[in-house]
């Protein structure tokens, strides 16, 4: 037996198909297919949890996504355990975890209860109220606690060792939701040929037949005609059926998200499966069938568990073959819950009376009422309810007052009418309205193409359902193109239709400020919370909602905002249009961090990108660091040796003999064409069309502005191809700036632009045996000083493989850098590295090869500069073509503070004690002695120790700098002020003799 | 010196890899040479004429003649992929028609993925509709998978050519290989 509340021959489930699982450790049987919560109600357990404010005892409310309270946790294993778990929508799997939340040390006996006791103080907006003196107390004492106590369930700490799953989809027609509404327009929509994507939250189609047995479409049982439907459209090319899979974002252009859950039900995953896939569905129209929610209603001590929506008490016993009590009670506003009470009684439950706020229910399920012999307690209320961990009475009096009658009961039903799910036609940011008459909000104007159908569009007529939706999915696909051969037609025959429905405070709820009528279950929000929000001068549902906290639960107030709403208007005295709706946010339902993430962890996190020679830099014991995506070799220790030994016998290396260098991810861009110098000419402040076949040029690009954007050197390959470098990080985007001047600005150039950047591997060799290091390898190229001068470039073979061959240099040192097809560079590095060791030279990595341009005072783009650094700040002005009418930033550089003295100017600095080597980023001042604050005038932008110079060095923006050329300024740190003096930008071979060597 | 020097051989990226699933099988493509091709409308007959196929003038359309590929990725430019090696620069600089053209052979590699699975494996990071009526052989669009940028050709009814630049490889046959496994399911 599954439980002993388990009715023979109720519900769809299979008596034979049973699972064991666990609850805080216990024990239970389940049938296959059970929710945690069909389960839990089998065996008689309503208590669940506990609730976050006063840790109030709480039990299972609804049977499906807008569960407020039964929030679980579930455990696979150590690393697999998921919080907040709605026990309504989680399938029961064998041997599965569940524990309870919120509660310590157990579910029923739970010391946190006591807030229940200190509720007066606890009352709306206490957070604001009560915290705010002595200030210092906040970070100290009150924030830390406060944080401690919040949140419910516990995340785990080990890596999540399932994997998710991304797809993305493309269909004509989009259903949202698997009831009569949907299917009926998914079949509409699926016969015309166009494609459709179908999907529902649930584990089977169905939506509200899963309750409502008395449903009929073309003479077959309603929950039955819904699988036969879905199966024949899964069945079909052109639809996709999704089960288990919540729309639960709308976003522009009808781009909607899905979250599958894939293997969440299976006790036993296949490791193939990713546990969850994310659908970005992009569809030429929607079809919104998302139905309606059951609101509970609000009367005092209305969360017992055991108290209900009357649909769900209906789904357990008509799909679960579940009874939630012996002699159940009901309490309603709305004529839906009888026929919960018809079918428990019919079930053989006894039905202690229907309590109806209404002076006058609908007739028809009055009679029925009568008919199976239910007492009907029209124009009454529900006052006040007993019992502890379950609700044992309630206490029912007539509306108006008068002495309450006492009725032992052991689960209440509730109901105050439906609210439209119109969760996503608001998030298409389409405008709801308010329809007075039957008291809701329903969607008013579109903003995207899509249309909803059914409940969700206040239809509450079974047939009237199926023919809006089939017209619909028609209509939508018409829309995409496609028209069907025949018009459908069904017939739906329901029981009764429904009238009636309230919204707000009952009769029970009191009009004081100390009775507690829930209205948000799970953030403990009352109806007095409102009231009072309202009295202390809320008048916005937006203010009120965030004073009390109404709706912002993990259930984001399905149950509670229309509630909160009615009640917020009627203590102010306005209709409740007026008061306004809270928007609706993605997600519908929380959706899991992996999921969202998908296949973007580890390696696939982000790219990771890699030079051709990675591999032998890392057999040569490189330790590489990140520069944006890419991997550098950074240095490359010897043993024993620690990041600045090896970095000093890197740079005094290179001086001394040669060093070779990886310079691969340097950006690369091929200009070609007729205007190409002409074009260059727009970009760069320097000249081109003076530069000949063969020469390089260093080039600096500005900004409009006027500010540096980007330097490298540019080598003329013929009169109208050049190639041209960039920095490591401004590849890409110096890309996108030229192309986008060449589009906007310049598009009567006959030049065009694409990316060599990973054409080419580049090994520069740099130092004075750097031309005895290549020589040998090299065909067809005179690499003599006088041949092939400092800045030229020249093609040839190198180790019999096409090179473009650069003599320039980044150190100061007699340099080139070899330029092979990517492929060829492992092999061609390895011939460069035999020779440069066999000459004593070594491999170096960016660390020195930032102290060597250091050396020379050569800028780093990005690290020297800010973005707020002209040419001339940086001692380039030599670099600005003074006869050039025009190029992007020239206009810029005449701004009035541009040209202004005192702008912070690049130098050098010597610390007074040269073995102190200052940080990058300190601040630098004048007088040390000032007042705090300091006046700062700049500040250190790269610093280092120098072998080559037997002392430090470092590079400065400072204020006036250059004026300021031999004066000492101050760095104060925080345990001692360093003295500096300012000096030129050039600490080693001043005369530049090297470089020619 | 030149007889001393022993030429130079080629490390290809993603050397030897396979992978996938049995419903979308991933293997890597053969060297190809490549170029990017630009030149205006009036330039495009004799280019065409030189490489032996007609550049398409229409998005996301390509052409394809015995191995040798000419992709539209802009209204002026082309990827031109050869899978025998011919020297494509040699080709379009015969053109006499003003253009330009750039060896990006070592720049791109590709990856092939094949099977029943392919369509929904490639969509496991590329947002486009690659239904075949949407995306049909011959189809061909410069696009993204997942955070990386690719030029996608679909060269049959169940096989793509995912081109990428040659950093990207690891990534891009990484986020295939998921995608491949999950197309399987």
């Amino acid at each position: 037996m599954s439980g002993a509340n388990r009715i023979p021959g109720a519900g769809r489930l299979t008596p034979a198909k049973t699972a064991r699982f666990f609850f805080d450790g216990k024990s239970y049987a389940a049938l296959e297919g059970d929710t945690v919560a069909s389960a839990l109600l089998a065996n008689g357990v309503h208590l669940v949890g506990r609730s976050f404010k006063y840790h109030r005892p709480r039990g299972i409310v609804s049977a499906g996504a807008e569960e407020p309270n039964a929030l679980i946790g579930v455990e696979r294993d150590a690393a697999r355990k998921q919080p907040n778990v709605r026990a309504t929508v989680q399938d029961v799997f064998d041997g599965m975890k569940v524990i309870s939340q919120n509660r310590w040390p157990s579910l029923s006996f739970d010391v946190g209860a006591v807030n229940n006791l200190l509720a007066p103080f606890f009352a709306a907006g206490f957070y604001y109220k009560t915290f705010m003196w002595p200030k210092q107390a906040w970070k100290h004492v009150y924030e830390p606690q406060i944080r401690a106590a919040a949140g419910l369930g516990v995340s785990p700490t080990e890596d999540d060792t399932d994997h998710y799953s991304s797809r993305y989809a493309h269909c004509d027609v989009l259903v949202i939701g698997a009831g009569v509404a949907g299917l009926s327009a998914a079949l509409a929509a699926a016969k015309t040929g166009a494609r459709v994507i179908i999907c529902d939250e649930q584990p089977e189609a169905g939506g509200a037949l899963h309750y409502d047995k008395s449903v009929t479409i073309d003479g077959q049982d309603g929950f039955t005609w819904a699988q036969a439907t879905a199966a024949n459209l899964a069945k079909m090319d052109n639809v996709t059926v999704l089960p288990r899979t919540t729309a639960f974002g709308y976003y522009a252009q009808n781009f909607v998200g899905l979250n599958e859950r894939v293997t969440e039900h299976l006790a036993k995953p296949d490791k193939k499966l990713p546990r969850e896939r994310l659908w970005q569905v992009r569809a030429k129209r929607v079809i919104i069938a998302t139905g309606a929610i059951e609101r509970h209603m609000v009367f005092a001590n209305n969360d017992r568990p055991g108290i209900m929506l009357a649909s769900a008490a209906r789904t357990f016993l008509n799909h679960f073959g579940v009874a939630v009590g012996k002699k159940v009670g009901v309490y309603t506003a709305n004529d839906s819950a009888y026929e919960a009470a018809f079918d428990l009684k019919r079930a053989g439950i006894t039905v202690a009376a229907i309590v109806d706020s209404r002076e006058k229910p609908g007739e028809a399920v009055l009679a029925e009422a009568r008919s199976l012999g239910i007492e009907v307690l029209a124009g009454h209320g529900v006052v006040d309810t007993g019992g502890k961990l379950r609700v044992s009475s309630m206490s029912v009096a007539r509306n108006g007052g008068g002495s309450a009658r006492k009725i032992a009961i052991d689960a209440l039903l509730v109901s105050a009418g439906w609210t439209p799910s119109v969760h996503m036609f608001s998030q298409s940011r389409g405008k709801v309205a308010y329809d007075n008459e039957t008291q809701r909000f329903l969607p008013g104007t579109y903003a995207q193409d899509c249309l909803s159908v059914g409940a969700c569009n206040g239809t509450n007529d079974l047939q009237a359902t199926i023919e809006e939706s089939l017209a619909a999915g028609e209509l939508m696909s018409n829309a995409s193109g496609f028209t069907a051969s025949e018009k459908l037609a069904l017939q739906g025959v329901n029981a009764f239709s429904w009238t009636g429905g309230m919204a707000g405070a009952a009769e029970g709820a009191g009009a004081d400020t100390t009775v507690k009528a829930f209205i948000d279950f799970q953030n403990d929000v009352c109806a007095k919370d409102i009231r009072l929000a309202v009295r202390e001068g809320m008048h916005s549902i937006e203010h009120i909602k965030r004073f009390t906290t109404n709706g912002m639960a993990t259930d984001q107030g399905k149950l509670s905002n229309i509630h909160g709403l009615a009640i917020a208007a009627e203590t102010l005295g306005r209709e409740i249009p007026k008061v306004g709706l809270t928007t609706f946010r993605a997600p519908y339902t929380p959706v899991t961090f992996g999921t969202l993430i998908n296949h973007s962890r580890g390696e696939l996190f982000d790219p990771t990108r890699k030079t051709p020679m990675h591999a032998l830099e890392e057999a040569q014991g490189a330790v590489f660091e990140d520069v944006g995506q890419w991997k550098r070799a950074w240095y490359y220790p010897r043993a024993g040796e620690d990041m600045h030994q090896a970095v000093n016998r890197e740079c005094k290396t290179v001086r001394d003999v040669a060093g070779i260098f990886d310079a691969s991810t340097l950006g690369k861009i091929e200009v070609v064409g007729p205007d190409a110098a002409e074009f260059l000419n727009l970009i760069y402040t320097n000249s081109w069309d003076t530069l000949k076949p063969g020469r390089c040029r260093y080039g600096i690009m500005l900004r409009e502005d006027g500010f540096v954007y980007d330097d490298g050197v540019v080598g003329r390959m013929a009169e109208d191809r050049f190639h041209v470098t960039t920095t490591t990080g401004g590849a890409a985007r110096v890309m996108n700036h030229m192309e986008d001047y060449l589009q906007t600005e310049f598009p009567h150039l006959n030049v065009w632009l694409t990316s060599a950047t990973e054409q080419w591997a580049v090994i520069a060799v740099q130092g004075p045996k750097a031309r005895e290091i290549i020589a040998p390898l090299v065909e067809g190229i005179d690499l003599s000083n006088e041949a092939f001068p400092h800045m030229s470039v020249r093609e040839g073979k190198i180790c019999g493989v096409p090179t473009r061959l650069f003599r320039m240099s980044f150190t100061g040192e007699t340099g080139f850098e070899v330029n092979v097809p990517a492929d060829f560079g492992p092999a061609v590095w390895a011939a460069i590295y035999e020779r440069a060791e066999a000459l004593g030279a070594c491999a170096y990595g960016t660390e020195t090869m930032h102290v060597l341009r250091a050396e020379k005072g050569y800028i780093i783009v990005g690290q020297d500069t800010d973005g707020t650094v002209t040419p001339d700040d940086a001692s380039l002005g030599w670099a600005v073509g003074k006869k050039k009418t025009d190029f992007v930033g020239i206009r810029g550089l005449r701004r009035p503070d541009l040209v202004a003295d005192g702008r912070k100017q690049l130098v050098g600095l010597l610390t007074k004690d040269p073995n102190v080597v200052l940080e990058e980023g300190a601040q630098i001042v004048a007088d040390p002695n000032q007042a705090l604050p300091m006046t700062m005038i700049g500040h250190v932008t790269s610093a280092y120790w120098s072998e080559n110079c037997g002392r430090s060095i470092a590079l400065a923006l400072v204020a006036g700098g250059k004026a300021k050329i031999g004066q000492t300024l101050y760095v104060p740190m925080p345990d001692k002020t360093i003295a500096v003096e300012v000096s030129d930008m050039v600490f080693f071979d001043k005369e530049g003799g090297r470089i020619n060597g | 010196m030149a007889d001393l020097i022993e030429a130079a051989t080629r490390t290809l990226p993603l050397s030897g890899f396979h992978g996938g699933s049995a419903a979308a099988v991933l293997s890597v493509a053969t060297p190809a040479t490549r170029i990017s091709l630009r030149a205006k409308p009036d330039a495009v007959s004799a280019l065409s004429g030189a490489l032996g196929l007609s550049l398409p003038m229409k998005a996301k359309t390509s052409a394809s003649l015995n191995g040798r590929h000419a992709l539209w990725l802009g209204p002026d430019e082309w990827l031109v992929i050869d899978e025998n090696e011919a020297d494509l620069m040699a080709a379009v600089a015969v053109s006499n028609v003003l253009h330009s053209a750039t060896d990006i052979s070592h720049r791109n590699t590709a990856i092939l993925v094949e099977g029943r699975g392919a369509e929904v494996a490639v969509n496991g990071g590329c947002p486009q509709d690659l239904s075949l009526a949407v995306f049909p052989v011959g189809a061909c669009s410069r696009t993204v998978l997942a955070k990386a940028e690719i030029v996608l050709l679909r060269t049959a009814e169940d096989a793509f050519r995912v081109e990428c630049w040659r950093s990207f490889a690891p990534y891009v046959s990484g986020l295939l290989a998921e995608a491949a496994e999950d197309a399987g399911n």
